[in-house]
């Protein structure tokens, strides 16, 4: 494989950094130039900040000459879902009604990886809203599937998927509502950590469902994707619901990975490989189950009764929850404003600016929030959330992790299923569970299929990503499923 | 023809900032009149992807008040959103309580000139305010938006419908403003708007159990306004209902400049809310550890006090009235009782030991001077000298260096210089003379300058006494009045 910067694992190129092989201006130049080269044909960015990351590698090569300790991702570029705040670039979330707005401040996770020393390349492209699972409802262009660019990326954090893919970045972070990490990270070959509920700061991830929201990081391999993971998890006093029993987990990834698997036991949820999954898909995740028993895991079966109800409580909660974090987006404060005679005309023709699939959320959710309606929807879709949580608790008995499929079926064609909004919403049926009882869940890729990827999706107890990064890794050791690129990723490269 | 009697039925809901230095949830300052827009953040001004985080302070405030106030403390309450669109509202919710409230039941204690009465509490919960729209200012016809008070933490008292007039539901909003400021909860600044009430009014013929349509008075921000808009309020329903006519459920503001109430919006225009618990907000949880320290900062509640203070102090309820106009005058009261106290142990001229006690000496004295020269902002009063130096002048008089005449100049003279009374009356030489002595010499002189009314007072004319007095005085400059009459007598007496 070539040994191009673009093509470099996060590791190993703050490894060069530190040893002053190459420097983070270097790398960024590498990165910027791959994004300008190939982002045309992929569309994930929304905004490449090449000053701004030319300045901050420029910052990591001047700490370094100053001889002072260099962070784990020192000189690292790494892209971001457009629904982050960066101070001083746009935060659109993919749509028209943020069109223009400027972030005035930064996330915690974007502080934390400054402070780490990543350098920040762009916005990424995305859902409108982070609401869709194919990236196709963004309000400004499609993303292409480096892999195929006829097929979706999986979305909702598309563009940071394929930017990863492509090579554009060896890093890049996303959020996950209902497996928008997950999902497209199966699509692109990827691995991708959805991480407890409470484990990653909200502040600054522009919510969409704010009891399920959790900001997860794309890596090309499991070392990269721990360290990321470390970088942005641990308290924020920002964020009321973030846990407040560690400020940081450094090392307590990363030191898994080199952990064998005897014994472990791993759960296999059977109807999830029974009904709706394509053959390919099946396949591949029977062949990752012998891998791992292979390894000394006991596999065991487990069954999670209420998980058929996932779907249906998701799009009670989530659309619930948006109908009101996307209330302010009124055309009062920021972002553009549609002036007309009255206070409520212009209220309404400002918010006509969200995009279809985001009204149609929006409506849904002011539905079951109404007065009459709560208790037979909103109440009962917590309950059912209740319900999963202890399948989920029941599992955990008999098990250590437990082990699905990431997504029904390998990355479909764009245009595929936008004309079935629920059709849309199937391929989130595994990704669903997790979240809504709020666990933390990581999509490795175990194959392809028809030449595209599968993704393997591990769930662990709340706060027990460490196992997540320990199976996943003794996973990646023992195949090669992680080796497989894109055609695009290694060709042409940087200039 | 049989005139029906009917009886008004009124609720209040009464709003009341809490005397935090920060807003509910960020950590922008609350302090009044600043210049618009100055006191703002992402999170107040509901930015996209700002999160809130409760402020410590402001939930022991309201556990405070709901202590005050004898209610029932739910150790878990949650946060919910209240959705609706207004300008101000820079979310399109506001972060309220609703299922779950901080603090439900309790009670007060009003006075009126039916005697006194106990009226329920339904509830306390805490709540967010929303900005000031400006209306009209700047280009003609605009309404701008003061954000500085958006987020302010406030807390809303729900009081059940049992006042039966307007007499009682002013005594109601006073006795709940004491009580609320002495507790050190609010600063009862119905100006500047952080004590606010609502008023549910509606009228039923006496006897009758249901209760009558309501109509909602909102924003009356005066006791002068109180009992005007609800008296206005209860005539007009009176008015409505003995002609034949129906009262319509509505919601009315009161115009001070026409005098009466004005129909704002009808309960078919009401909102629903779509309230739920806001995810962003974990469970408000109050455990024994932190109830028992907020328990510690209770004051002694207002009417104790004046209690305490008629029965070990000798006050009249009057007085006790006075002294507690204010929480900075009931402290000043107390600080210089006690310290007069200090001051007088051992020096007490005998003869004063049957007079007054220190705290009745204080309380006249205040009332008499020192209360005129008192200034109160909110929870704050700026008083003309310490305590100490109160106690200290109370002192020189209860030891007989001065008299009460020369220390109400002295007072003045304090009040003008910053002097200590000691070395007012050291320098001016106002101490009087106690040395028997002196004064008999005094009185010897004058008798023997006067034998013609020494011979009339002799022959009965006792009222002649008044004249030898004011001879002596005269003379001495500074006497103890006391001591001049009583040597006097005994001169007089000799035969
Ligand atoms: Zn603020």
């Amino acid at each position: 494989m070539s040994d191009a910067l673009h093509t470099q694992s996060a590791h190993a190129l703050r490894e060069r950094v530190a040893k002053g092989e190459t420097s983070a201006v270097e790398i960024a130049r590498a990165a910027l130039d791959t994004i300008h080269t190939r982002d045309a044909a992929v569309g994930a960015f929304l905004h490449v900040d090449g000053e701004g990351a030319l300045a901050q590698a420029a910052q990591v090569d001047r700490a370094r000459a100053a001889g002072e300790a260099l962070g784990p991702l020192a000189g690292v570029p790494i892209a971001m879902k457009d629904n982050l705040c960066v101070r001083g670039i746009p935060a659109t979330c993919a749509s028209k009604i943020l069109e223009g707005w400027i972030a005035p401040y930064d996330a915690t996770v974007v502080e934390r990886l400054r402070a780490a020393g990543a350098v920040i390349v762009g916005k990424t492209n995305m859902d409108e809203f982070a609401m869709g699972s194919s990236n196709e409802t963004s309000a400004y262009k499609l993303v292409h599937n480096p892999w195929d660019l006829s097929r979706a990326p999986g979305g909702s954090s598309g563009g940071s998927a394929a930017s990863v893919a492509a090579g554009m970045a060896p890093l890049s972070l996303g959020s996950d509502t209902g497996g928008s990490v997950r999902q497209p990270a199966a699509f692109c070959g990827l691995v991708a950590l959805k991480p407890t509920y409470g484990r990653v700061s909200r502040y600054g991830l522009i919510a969409f469902a704010s009891s399920l929201d959790q900001i997860g990081p794309f890596a090309r391999d499991v070392r990269d994707c721990a360290i990321v993971s470390e970088v942005i998890s641990g308290r924020d006093p920002r964020d009321a619901t973030s846990v407040d029993t560690v400020e940081t987990l450094a090392g307590t990834y990363t030191r898994e990975l080199e952990r064998d698997v005897k014994g472990l036991r791993v759960g296999v949820v059977r109807a999830s490989l029974a009904e709706g999954c394509e053959p390919g898909v099946v396949l591949a995740i029977e062949r990752s189950i012998d891998t791992l028993r292979s390894l000394g895991c006991e596999i065991v079966d487990v069954t999670l009764p209420t998980a058929e109800h996932a779907v249906s409580a998701y799009y009670i909660v989530a659309p619930a929850e948006c109908s009101s974090n996307l209330a302010r987006f009124d055309g009062m404060r920021f972002g553009p404003r549609v002036e007309s005679a009255s206070l409520e005309e212009t209220y309404g023709k400002t918010r006509a600016l969200f995009g279809k699939e985001v009204r149609r959320r929006i409506m849904l959710g002011t539905y079951v929030l109404s007065a009459g309606y709560y208790d037979a929807f909103y109440a009962q879709a917590q309950k059912a959330r209740t319900l999963i949580s202890r399948d989920y608790a029941a599992a955990f008995e008999r098990c250590d992790v437990v082990l699905t499929p990431t997504a029904p079926s390998v990355a479909f064609g764009l245009g595929a299923k936008t004309k079935n909004p629920l059709e849309m919403y199937l391929a989130d049926i595994f990704t669903l569970p997790p979240s809504l009882a709020g666990l933390p869940a990581i999509s490795v890729p175990c194959g392809l299929s028809e030449g595209l990827p599968v993704g393997l999706q591990l769930t662990a107890k709340a706060f027990d990503e460490a196992t997540l990064f320990r199976v996943a890794s003794a996973f990646e050791r023992a195949t090669d499923h992680h080796t497989h690129r894109a055609s695009m990723f290694a060709a042409g490269g940087a200039a | 023809m049989s005139h029906t009697q009917y009886e008004a039925v009124i609720g209040l809901e009464v709003h009341a900032q809490l005397a935090t230095k920060t807003k509910m949830f960020c950590g922008c300052s609350t302090s009044y009149g600043a210049a618009p827009n100055t006191q703002i953040c992402p999170v107040c001004l509901g930015l996209p992807g700002a999160l809130p985080v409760p402020n410590r302070q402001a939930i022991a405030l309201a556990v405070r008040a709901g202590l005050s106030l004898g209610c029932t403390l739910r150790k878990s309450s949650r946060f919910a959103r209240k959705n609706y669109y207004y300008p101000d509202l820079s979310k399109g919710y506001q972060i309220s309580q609703f299922d779950l409230p901080l603090n439900e039941k309790g009670s007060l204690e009003i006075t009126t000139s039916a005697g006194t009465k106990r009226v329920n509490l339904t509830r306390i919960h805490v709540e967010e305010d929303a900005a000031k729209n400006l209306h009209g200012v700047g280009a003609g016809t605009d309404t701008l938006v003061d954000f500085n008070r958006a987020g302010t933490p406030l807390i809303e008292i729900v009081g059940e419908p049992e006042l039966r007039s307007a007499e009682e539901a002013e005594a109601y909003l006073k006795a709940l403003r004491d009580i609320l400021m002495f507790a050190g909860v609010n600063d009862g600044n119905l100006e500047e708007g952080s004590f606010r009430c609502d008023a549910n009014v509606s009228i039923r013929p006496v006897g009758q159990e249901k209760f009558g349509t309501r109509c909602e008075l909102k924003n009356i921000n005066s006791f002068k306004f109180v009992r005007k808009a609800i008296d206005y309020e209860i005539a007009r329903q009176e008015a409505i209902v003995s002609s034949g006519g129906t009262i319509f459920q509505e919601t009315r503001t009161w115009s001070s400049t026409q005098e009466k109430t004005l129909s704002l919006r009808s309960k078919e225009e009401a909102q629903d809310y779509r309230y739920f618990a806001d995810p962003d907000l974990p469970p408000l949880v109050v455990d024994d550890a932190w109830l028992a320290e907020i328990r510690t900062t209770v004051p002694e509640p207002i009417a104790a006090r004046r209690e305490r203070w008629q029965r070990e102090l000798g006050l009249t309820a009057y007085d006790a009235q006075v002294l507690s106009a204010h929480p900075r005058i009931a402290e000043y009261f107390e600080a210089a009782t006690s310290s007069l106290e200090t001051q007088r142990a051992g020096k007490l001229a005998k003869d004063n030991l049957a007079k007054a006690g220190a705290g009745k000496r204080v309380a006249n004295f205040m009332q008499a001077e020192a209360l005129r020269v008192v200034t109160t902002n909110g929870l704050e009063a700026s008083f003309p000298c310490s305590a100490e130096r109160l106690a200290g002048l109370l002192a020189l008089v209860e030891d007989e260096t001065i008299n009460g005449k020369i220390a109400k100049d002295v007072f003045a003279d304090m009040i003008a210089t910053g002097k200590a009374p000691a070395d007012i009356v050291s320098s001016k030489g106002l101490a009087q003379v106690k040395d028997t002595s002196a004064i008999e010499g005094t009185v010897r002189e004058v008798i023997a300058k006067h034998p013609k009314e020494l011979a009339s007072f002799k022959a009965g004319k006792t009222n002649l006494k008044g004249f030898f007095v004011g001879r002596v005085m005269g003379a001495l400059k500074g006497a103890n009045p006391a001591l001049v009459n009583e040597v006097l007598d005994r001169v007089l007496a000799e035969p």
